[in-house]
């Protein structure tokens, strides 16, 4: 920091001494520059959760999609035929209630819910203190399920290796279009409910493409948790991020 | 906003002037909202009062195949315009950072 600029005036006493006094003057304005992400906290934080993750050994997948795309439909299908052979937890997330921890909970899983008292998103800091009520031992796959919104969950990172994003066919083909930073920022895109498809006059190969176009990185999967359909597919995703792959 | 504050706490300074941020298009943050809640958040700090410029970065994007760079704000398709491969190659657009303050 440059030091300001004082004003000096000297006075001479009877005796010829000089005294000197010094007045600083206003403290000019100085430019400090930084790279600092806005998100810096939550980014930490997230880092910290990953380290952890990694350190267990866990894989944390982060699901986000709109509120009713079917994330809890996915997990309860996953957690009853992949979560027999691969212990896996849930941390799960809404504004208020715990009806979607009550649809996950089984014998085999450990399950928290996250309430987020009116906030429309998980951040790392709520995903460190739910892994705390969590009883972690032996878990290898840990799936966080998001608030269901497609716009503020893509800028917090939760520390996942991980992130899928759903979308239905009862939403429509436009919709990676529509909120395109949320679909670029997937790992995975699954479209989900393809057992509506055909009732809904739903455009399956213009979806894809849409999704093609904004994420072109991300790995597209279809499935229908009520039939099954695509399930293994979406089970191998997950074994192969397992193994490193 | 909390590291506004520790920054001019670092450098001893009592007041801050004016903070410049660097929004990437494609990161989420709308300019508006973002100096709405600034106003909020400096209120009774050292911050109270300070300019808030925002540096808006336009995202750009590189071909893997033939190293062209070019925009790619329309519609966060990034479509090389000269070979139309799809790519997710960004090279910027989605920094939210801040870059600049000035304070004494």
């Amino acid at each position: 920091m440059p030091s300001p600029t004082p004003q000096v005036t000297e006075y001479k006493d009877r005796d010829g001494d000089v005294f000197r006094v010094i007045v600083p003057g206003p403290d000019p304005v100085f430019a400090v520059d930084l790279r600092v992400p806005l998100l810096e906290k939550n980014d930490q934080l997230a880092e910290a959760n990953r380290r952890d993750f990694r350190k267990r050994g866990i894989l944390a997948v982060n699901l986000v999609s709109s509120p009713g795309s079917g994330k809890t439909a996915l997990l309860e299908r996953t957690l009853d035929e992949f979560g027999r052979e691969v212990r896996c937890a849930v941390l799960v997330g809404d504004l208020e209630t715990d009806c979607d921890a009550q649809r996950l909970r089984r014998e085999h899983v450990p399950v928290a819910q996250i309430t987020t008292c009116g906030a429309c998103h998980l951040d790392a800091a709520m995903v460190a203190r739910g892994a705390e009520n969590l009883d972690l031992g032996g878990v290898r796959v840990l799936f966080i399920e998001n608030v269901g919104n497609l716009v503020c969950p893509a800028s917090f990172d939760l520390g996942e290796e991980i992130r899928v994003v759903l979308l239905s066919t009862t939403e429509g083909e436009d919709k990676p279009l529509k909120y395109p930073p949320i679909f670029k920022s997937a790992h995975i895109v699954i479209l989900t409910k393809t057992d509506l498809a055909k009732p809904l006059g739903f455009n399956e190969a213009a979806a894809l493409e849409n999704i093609r176009r904004i994420a072109p990185g991300a790995r597209i999967l279809t499935v229908s948790s009520r039939t099954g359909e695509g399930m293994v597919s979406w089970y191998a995703a997950l074994g192969a991020a397992l193994a490193g792959g | 906003m909390a590291a506004v504050l520790r920054t001019a706490g670092e450098n001893r300074a009592s007041r801050v002037h004016r903070i410049v941020l660097r929004v990437g298009s494609l990161s989420g943050a709308e300019p508006d909202a973002l100096r709405f809640a600034f106003d909020i958040v400096a209120r009774g700090t050292p911050a109270d009062g300070a300019v808030l410029d925002i540096d808006e970065v336009p995202a750009r994007a590189v071909c893997p195949d033939c190293a062209l760079e070019f925009d790619a704000d329309a519609a966060f398709i990034t479509e090389c315009p000269r070979c139309r491969r799809i790519c997710g190659d960004l090279r910027q657009g989605r920094e939210l950072e801040l870059s600049r303050i000035e304070m004494s």
